[in-house]
């Protein structure tokens, strides 16, 4: 065990993990958060507490996540780049494994140009991979970045994200490789619709023997309606949409789109589900946390395991 | 070369508002090239001054005059008389050559006419794009020419992120993914190797303090020659 998280225990017990997605609020105001976790309680086992997602500022995800374990829920703290070096980086990080929180996500994180204040500096002192591999440093040699020795380690789960749509294709696996190195303990992925792209991603992922190495958790998310399916297809960096899934949302009756999204998505996570060496989903309704229960119920994905 | 933009009119109006004696500095290395702040810049600003002021009855002598180079004392010197002749410089150099003439003119405020925005080189005619951020660490060797830290907006070290699709940058539909040019060439050079192993974190103490730097070999041969003599 490396944090012994629920999270961690779930995945090493070989069972098919969920997680889930939590946005913080644009506010002050625990009560968003609340509601939230009350919808997510009971159908992940753990879930992900973003940091400012798209450059807008949110409640910070340590601070949100100690709300969601309050109510009950595991969280697993994002972590981006974007707006604090590495000395600010590793003074929450210590932070976090001090207030009982066990999983952390590293991320580059949203360029400041996407979000609502564009002005901003950008700060990007490391990236993604640099803070997975300053992480695990830290958890296991004791040591900080600068190679300062510490008397009583951070215990984290450490995740890291992939994407299996972006390009260059073939240096996707190279990639995630790099970040298996650095010390990544689990994986999430970018939402897939995809499904064949992603199974090719997964073929070389294999070949290289990685999914042996990191827990991969395939991403995924239901879409409320063709508009959005549109939206995502060609506004959305990053993703791949492709036409019969834009076409499916289409052909939903009128006031039926929201329940052609959730199957859909439920469709997707049984297909990825029969891929070797995907260790789990991570389901990603963002503001739409009401949809979680009825998916994974349908995907068969209840109860979860109590560990 | 530095690659400058000249300020909007109405700014540059604003900040002569008041002077009567006005000297419009040019300067003749890469704020030329880039067409921004060369000889023929300065005449067209100067005409437009004129022009604006004689429109608002506004009485203030407008001169011209442009230099080599205004990061160099040697051109500088020259035109001192000049400069102390007028009771604000507009320089139209980079951020550098307005504080070399701010250190000279002392007394005499400057100006700046330009925004400098970047290194960079020439892509076509009249068209330029940043290649280098002078992070005094030059990574370039590695990377297959293409700088990582200046040309992805994230400066990252181990990309490409997982926002490069077709080769674009997410950021913007239209800006080229630094990785991908980096993986593409490197793969045509047969050197993908350079980033299979991580990269460690870059050290930015290069970039903590103004920087300076000594010939120390030019600057003993000059001293003796001084005392030789």
């Amino acid at each position: 065990m490396k944090a012994g998280s629920n999270l961690e225990k779930v995945l090493e017990s070989g069972a098919f993990a969920v997680t889930g997605e939590l946005g913080p609020p644009q506010s002050a105001d625990p009560a968003v958060i609340e509601e939230k976790a009350k919808l997510l309680k009971g159908y992940v086992d753990a879930v992900n507490v973003t940091d400012g997602q798209t450059a807008i500022v949110r409640m910070a995800s340590w601070a949100a996540s100690l709300i969601a374990l309050r109510e009950g829920l595991e969280p697993t703290v994002q972590m981006t780049c974007r707006d604090r070096n590495r000395i600010a980086l590793q003074m929450d990080i210590l932070g976090i494994s001090g207030l009982g929180l066990k999983n952390l996500l590293c991320l580059t994180g949203d360029h400041q140009s996407f979000g609502n204040h564009p002005q901003a500096k950008g700060v990007f002192d490391i990236d993604s991979i640099q803070l997975v591999q300053m992480v695990k440093n830290m958890r296991d040699d004791k040591i900080f970045q600068c190679g300062d020795e510490m008397s009583v380690p951070p215990s984290l789960f450490i995740g890291a994200a992939a994407n299996p749509f972006a390009d260059p294709f073939d240096f996707r696996a190279v990639r995630l490789a790099k970040k298996i190195v650095a010390g990544a303990d689990f994986i999430q992925t970018q939402i897939i619709y995809n499904v064949d792209r992603f199974a090719r991603w997964m073929e070389a992922v294999r070949q290289q023997e990685l999914h042996k190495k990191v827990y991969i958790l395939a991403g995924v998310a239901p879409i409320k309606s063709a508009g959005a399916a549109r939206y995502m297809k060609n506004k959305v960096p990053g993703m791949d949409v492709p036409d019969e899934v834009v076409d499916r949302m289409s052909s939903a009756p009128k006031g039926e789109a929201k329940q052609m999204g959730i199957d859909l998505c439920i469709d997707i996570i049984k297909q990825v589900r029969q891929i070797e060496g995907v260790a789990g989903i991570h389901l990603m309704a963002i503001e739409w946390e009401e949809a979680v229960a009825e998916i994974v119920e349908k995907a068969g994905l209840l109860p979860r395991p109590k560990l | 070369m530095i690659v400058g933009e000249r300020k909007p009119f109405e700014e540059i109006k604003e900040s002569l508002r008041g002077y009567k004696k006005v000297l419009i500095l040019g300067c003749g290395t890469c704020v030329s090239v880039c067409m921004a702040g060369g000889e023929k810049e300065v005449e067209l600003l100067a005409t437009q001054l004129r022009m604006a002021n004689k429109l608002n009855n506004e009485d203030a002598e407008i001169k011209e005059a442009t230099i080599q180079r205004q990061c160099d004392r040697e051109y500088i010197e020259p035109i001192m008389k000049m400069i102390e002749e007028c009771d604000v410089v507009l320089s139209m150099a980079c951020g550098a050559g307005v504080q070399m003439v701010s250190d000279f003119s002392e007394l005499i405020p400057v100006m700046p006419g330009l925004n400098t925005r970047f290194i960079g080189v020439a892509d076509g005619e009249g068209s330029w794009s940043e290649k280098c951020r002078a992070c005094g660490n030059c990574v370039l060797g590695e990377h297959a020419g293409i700088c990582p830290i200046t040309r992805c907006p994230k400066s990252i070290l181990n990309g490409p992120c997982g926002g490069s699709q077709l080769g674009k940058c997410e950021t913007d539909p239209n800006r080229d993914c630094a990785w991908a040019l980096i993986y593409d060439r490197l793969i045509k050079q047969g050197k993908l190797d350079n980033i299979i192993n991580i990269a460690p974190p870059k050290d930015f103490r290069t970039q903590d303090f103004p920087a300076t730097q000594v010939n120390e070999a030019y600057v003993k041969a000059e001293m003796e020659e001084v005392h030789s003599q």
